[in-house]
């Protein structure tokens, strides 16, 4: 009895980790970090999770939580409602029916569907955040933003894969 | 998409009341960052240690000096008034509070506080740090609130310069730099001039050092904020007029 109450708790512990980290990135890419332009350049780290989690664990990340994630960085950040939200989900939606491509590549692979992805998200925050303000918003700070988030996707990756490798163990 | 738009009263609610269930969250996931922040910072202190003292030594004498005009003028300024009678200014009250997140991305420049409602925070608040103004309150829950800085592009602010006293808006373009506007006509604005707020409004308390100004081509003017964007940590938020507060909360009820 306890044995299996113990299986469902980690099976329910292993199904929410990739969610919970997730949710962590949201938190943590909004921090203060005080070095200068921050606030502009911190590149979106969740989005990284959404692309990787895509890929190889889509079950675990459905797309009504990347959506509520969206969310939930649109409102902390106090940018235009919505954006982040529909930037997820459909980087998810994407990703999880291309998965079948990426999987069993090479790492270089997937980190170009990223720096694919990366451009088309970039220039739908642009177009959606310049209406969202009704001017034109200087697109330098997220081209800088956008290359910061190619180069860090490697880092994340890889710290996700061993937590991919550690829930899919157990 | 853009719900957001549409000031809806309850998108509203349901916004602030997400911010104030994550500020607590916010507040502990910021505090890791803030404790490398000021690690970065000693060190870089240690290392600047002896230009530091060089500079603060020269600092120190020119405020010296200061502070013999200031009492002077203090004493003076009493004398004027108690011959005038005239009225001593409305006090403010501070509260202090934690930027828990450094919010806003490309398209605006925010910031969250861990103090709201129930701390006496209420929308249209000057928010300051120890160099000078830093926004105003724009939205507030019950333990959170947001602040619009003054590079924002909606932030008005009315100003005041200091040497001149000719008033204007201070009016934020998402740059770090925001714009003098509204100016009357043959301004005259030399860089250096130093920008105070002018009170004008009534939410906003007189005299609050806003920046200098850095630049007059061009048409536009520039004021370079005191504040340094990159170092905000902790804030004070300006509660002034209690009475007038106080009754705009009694009127509530």
């Amino acid at each position: 009895m306890s044995d299996t109450v113990g299986a469902r708790l980690s099976q329910v512990a292993r199904n929410g980790t990739p969610g919970l980290l997730a949710l962590i990135l949201v938190l943590f890419s909004l921090a203060p970090f005080n070095f200068p332009g921050s606030a502009q350049l911190v590149p979106p780290l969740a989005l990284m999770a959404v692309f990787h989690w895509g890929i190889y664990r889509p079950d675990l990340l459905p797309g009504p939580l990347a959506f509520i994630l969206g969310l939930l960085q649109d409102v902390l950040s106090g940018g235009p409602l919505g954006m982040w939200a529909a930037v997820f989900l459909v980087v998810l939606v994407v990703t999880a029916s291309q998965r079948r491509f990426f999987l069993g590549k090479m790492f270089v692979v997937e980190w170009l569907g990223f720096a694919l992805v990366v451009p088309v998200v970039f220039l739908a925050n642009w177009t959606i955040g310049s209406i969202y303000i009704g001017a034109i918003v200087d697109p330098g700070a997220l081209l800088v933003q956008g290359l910061l988030a190619i180069a860090f996707y490697p880092g994340l990756s890889w710290l996700m894969s061993i937590v991919r490798r550690m829930v899919g163990r157990i | 998409m853009l719900l957001g738009r549409f000031d809806n009263a309850a998108v509203e609610r349901a916004r602030l009341g997400i911010v104030d269930a994550f500020a607590p969250i916010m507040d502990v996931v910021s505090r890791p960052v803030s404790a490398v922040n000021a690690l970065v910072r000693d060190f870089r202190e240690v290392v600047d240690l002896r230009s530091e003292v060089a500079r603060l030594t020269e600092e120190n004498d020119r405020l010296l000096q200061w502070q013999t005009v200031a009492r002077r003028l203090e004493a003076e300024n009493a004398s004027f008034r108690a011959l005038l009678s005239a009225k001593t200014e409305t006090s403010s009250f501070l509260i202090a509070a934690r930027v828990v997140a450094d919010a806003g991305g490309p398209f605006v420049r925010t910031v969250l506080l861990n103090a709201g409602r129930r701390d006496g925070v209420a929308k249209g608040q000057a928010v300051v740090n120890a160099n000078g103004m830093v926004g105003r309150i724009a939205e507030v829950g019950e333990r959170a609130a947001r602040v619009l800085l003054l590079s924002d592009l909606n932030s008005r602010v009315p100003v005041v310069n200091e040497r001149s006293g000719q008033r204007g808006v201070l009016a934020g373009d998402n740059s770090e730099w925001p714009q003098l506007i509204f100016l009357p006509n043959q301004a005259q604005v030399q860089p250096g001039d130093r920008i105070v707020t002018s009170g004008h409004g009534g939410l906003l308390p007189p005299g609050l050092p806003i920046g200098v100004v850095a630049s007059t081509g061009d048409g536009a003017v520039r004021v370079q904020p005191l504040v340094d964007w990159h170092r905000l940590e902790f804030v004070r938020v300006v509660q002034y007029d209690l009475q007038k507060l106080d009754g705009a909360a009694d009127g509530e009820r």
